[in-house]
Order: structure tokens, then sequence, then C-alpha cells
């Protein structure tokens, strides 16, 4: 994997913003209401992403984790607090910061090669770049043969690779990833964690993953946010200075995973977690 | 369109088709020569060939075939984009579709047909009264489908295309357009059906021109053959139009989404 080398080297251009940090979540509030209910779903969470860094957020259902990922996406526009990207305020959706649902969402009236296009041709990308474009999209997530085929055709490990594709084609400044792996096979997702590492390695990616299973966040993650609910805050932020590639079976992976349990453990009533 | 060398497979499936036909057309025509009943009431199928290639001749079908498919196709056009702005709107505003979405479901539990002396008292013995007729009878179910085909599309797939860069125009015309399809061709296809019906009936009432007209000369000179020979030129019509355009429109469907519509 020759990303590893490009991800330890110091980042080149100074990060726009006073503050160096690409995404900065300030003192975030959610409320959900409704007829029966008031939820805390996120208590003054803050949270700084920096350039080229992978932030895992890990926590159970219901803590919020997915609503922050919304928030820092420009999905969710409703909140209080201060969400700024780049050093400005969040407005809105925008392919600076394109997102991998957990669901495939995926075009289906679309071929691959075109779902891959999509945001390209929004763009007025012209046809050759937008050729040569997706071309080295499919390559990196090895999806070449399949060009062609309709959505239903794929396998769900396909389909998501074809959503990372659709979203790093219109060259995103983050990405945004809210349990992408969780819907897959256990062997699937191994290999999509092995392919995501090397990809965002290889391309100095912004990340913000959202997942519920631990492991997954330490082996993605440069640091992994890991939130209780009830309300939704966050508990602690631990760093993973780990080599890359990072798989299940390494020591190390399983001994921060253990690290991560306890401390969701010791914040919830809740003692279930994947593994 | 893509034809591939026919089968063994496809080979027994025609030919298993084309002998149910034999039959049926021997059993037909062993009823008929039986004369159980008068050859004025029930002609044999070489009588009815005879009075389908005379009228084929004479220009009478064709003709025939022309006027009908040109009000279809009038009519049909206009239902579809009164049809499309309606489902459009009730699908985009609660207070439409509270409003107007109830007037839409009522119309279309009416069969078109009873729209026929409304339209000749404001219209006239007039090819506008008949459009208005098929108008009328596809416009409603064109208009329940679109609005169902863009509450059908899941909002996830908007907001992907919002997050790579999709304005709410670009959102709309890229993805709640073709995102309806599948449902939309659903309702097309029974407007169509709809409208055809409707269309029938309108003619054999009224109007000069057209299948059913010819319909109605076939039973004024008591030409069993030419009753026959019209109906039979109509089904073929029908499911011409069926299989051309909707069930291309179901392949089309079904290649991407990979269900039928």
């Amino acid at each position: 994997m020759t990303g590893i080398a490009e991800r330890n080297e110091p980042v080149a251009t100074a990060p726009s913003g006073a503050t160096g940090h690409l995404l900065a979540l300030t003192d975030i509030t959610k409320r959900f209401q409704t007829a029966r209910a008031d939820t805390l779903a996120l208590d003054h969470v803050s949270l700084e992403v920096r350039p080229r860094e992978i932030v895992c957020i890990v926590g159970p259902s219901g803590c919020g984790k997915s609503t922050l990922l919304n928030i820092a996406a420009g999905i969710d526009a409703h909140f209080d607090g201060t969400a700024t990207f780049e050093g400005e305020p969040i407005k809105g959706m925008a392919r600076e910061r394109a997102v991998v649902f957990q669901e495939p969402a995926l075009f289906p009236w679309l071929n691959v090669r075109a779902n891959v296009e999509f945001g390209l041709k929004l763009r007025g990308v012209s046809k050759a770049d937008r050729n040569s474009i997706v071309d080295q999209q499919l390559e990196m997530v090895n999806l070449t043969k399949f060009d062609r085929a309709y959505i239903h055709e794929l396998s769900g490990g396909m389909k998501q690779r074809v959503q990372l594709a659709r979203a790093l084609a219109v060259e995103p400044h983050m990405l945004m990833m809210d349990e992408p792996f969780a819907a897959l096979d256990a062997q699937t997702r191994d290999d999509l964690q092995m392919e995501l590492q090397g990809v965002a390695g290889r391309i100095g990616a912004t990340v913000l993953f959202v997942t519920h299973n631990v492991r997954e966040a330490v082996i993605l993650g440069d640091r992994v946010v890991v939130m209780s609910k009830s309300p939704g805050r966050i508990r602690r932020i631990i760093d993973i200075p780990l080599g890359r590639p990072r798989t299940p079976d390494d020591h190390d992976v399983a001994d921060f995973a253990a690290m991560v349990r306890a401390e969701l453990q010791e914040s919830s009533n809740e003692p279930r977690y994947a593994i | 369109m893509r034809f591939s060398a026919p089968s063994r497979e496809s080979g027994y499936k025609l030919l298993r088709i084309a002998a149910f036909y034999v039959i049926v057309i021997a059993g037909w025509w062993a009823i008929a020569n039986a004369e159980i009943w008068s050859p004025y009431l029930f002609p044999a199928p070489d009588s009815v060939w005879r009075s389908m290639r005379a009228n084929f001749d004479n220009g009478q079908i064709p003709a025939a075939i022309g006027a009908t498919l040109q009000r279809m196709a009038v009519g049909y056009v206009l239902s579809f984009i009164i049809g499309m702005a309606l489902g459009i709107l009730n699908a985009s505003s609660k207070w439409a579709n509270e409003t107007i979405g109830g007037i839409v479901l009522g119309v279309q539990s009416l069969p078109s047909i009873t729209w026929l002396p409304l339209a000749v008292l404001w219209f006239g013995l007039t090819e506008k009264a008949i459009i208005f007729v098929v108008l009328m009878g596809s416009a409603c179910s064109i208009a329940i489908s679109a609005q169902a085909g863009i509450q059908g599309i899941p909002p996830l797939l908007q907001r992907a295309a919002g997050t790579l860069g999709a304005s709410r125009w670009q959102a709309y015309l890229y993805v709640v357009l073709p995102g309806m399809i599948p449902v939309m061709v659903q309702g097309m296809k029974q407007g169509w059906s709809f409208a055809w019906r409707s269309l029938m009936a309108g003619e054999l009432l009224f109007v000069s021109a057209g299948l059913g007209h010819l319909l109605n000369v076939g039973r004024d000179l008591n030409n069993i053959s030419m009753v026959f020979a019209v109906m039979i030129v109509i089904v073929f019509v029908g499911v011409a139009v069926d299989r051309l355009i909707f069930g291309r429109a179901e392949r089309w469907v079904k290649e991407r989404w990979g269900y039928a519509a």
C-alpha cells in the first residue's frame, strides 16, 4: 500500500480557515421534538477535523452520531451551535462534502458509469474529462468491468464501491461516510475497509466516518470519537497511532478496540457491541 | 430493439401459439358451417377475411385507423400534459392534494364516456367533443400515477444528488423525473386503455370516421362479416400499441430497475 508514506507526509498546503481545521463543529445542540417525546440528540458537542485525517465516530444507536454527520454534511440545517467548513458556515449540501450513505443511494435508471458521472455532469465537466475521471474512479474501486451494469445487477459490496467512486469523482474536500459497510457481510466488510484505507491514503482524503462497529472504527480511524447517548455527547476522543494498512487481526487493533469498548461500556447500560 | 436468433425454445413457443390459433379458427369454421345460426348472424372466418380484405382495399379500414389514432394521439398528448401538471402539483403541495387531489380521484371513478353528453353540449358534434372524452378518460390516471411516482421516490436519492452538488432544480430534473418513470409507465398504460375504450364508445355513438364509426356502418348495412372484421382490427390496433409502446417502455424499466413496473 503506497498510501502510508503519503499520509504521513506533512500537509503541504496550509489548511484554509484560521483554525487549521477543515471541519469545525462547535457547541452543537440538536433536539428532536415530537408530540410524545423530546429527545436531546446532541448536547453541546464540539468536534474538529484536520485535513487528511480519518475521524471515526462510534457509539450506540441513538447517540446522535449520524445526526452529527448530517449536520456536517449540510443535510440537517436545524441545530444550535456553529458548524464551519473551510472557515465558512455550512449552508446546505455541497459537493465539497460528498456523502456515502448506509443504504446504496444509487440511481437505478443509470448504469454504473452514469452514476459515477452524475456529479460531474451537474458541474458541466466536458465529456472527455468526465470519461477519464470516471475511468480512473472505477479502476480505483475495481469496477472497470462493470461500468455498463445497472445497479440491481450488483452485490451489496459493489454498490457501496460505486457510491464511493461517485462521491470521490466530484473531488470532495472531505468525505462523509454514514455507516457505509453496516449492511454488508463480514468478508466484504473487511475487503472494503482495506480498500478504503488504500484509496484514502493514496489521495490524502479527509474522512468523517460513522460506525457502530468498534473494530471498524479502530481500523479506519486516525482518531476515534466515542459517543454516549441520552443525551448525545462526546465521551472521549482516542488517538490511534498505528501504521497502515491495519487489518482486523492485528493485535494492536484488538487492544485499541478493547479500550474503545471499555469506554463505551462504562458510558452505557447496554454492554452489547459488535467487535 | 435487439432481436436474438430464435432459439429452439422460442421456436416451440411460436409453434404452440400458431397451433392454438389454427385450432380456434378451424373450430370457428366448423361451427359456422354447421349452420346452427344463420350466416347473417355468425359468419365463417373466410367471409370475415374477405370483408377485411375488401375494406382494406377500398381504403375504409386504413382511413378509420388513421382517424382513430389521430384522435387518440391528440387526446392522449393533451392528457399527458394536463395529467403531469396535476400530478406534480398534487405531489408538491399538501394544499393542492387535499383539494384538487380529491377531485382527480373522484373524476377517475367516473367512466369517461359519461362526459360525452356534456362534451356535445359544449363543443357540438365535433372532433373537439370526442377528444375531450379521450382526455377525460386518461388525464386522471396519468395525474394519479405521476403523483404516486414522485412520492414513491426515496428521499435519500434526492439527498444523494444534493451532496453531489445538485441544486433543487437539478435534483428535480435529474432525480425526480427519471425516478418516477416505473410508476408513470403503469399509469400511462392504464390511461391509454381507458382512453381507448372511451374513444371506441364515443365513435360508436356519434362521430363520423374512425373504427368505432366503421363498426356502426357495418351494423347499418347488416354486414356481420364487416362488424367482425372491424372488431378484429380494433383488437390488433390495441395490442400493437400495447406491445410497441408500452411493452418497450416496460422492458426499459425492467432492464434498469430489475423488476417489472
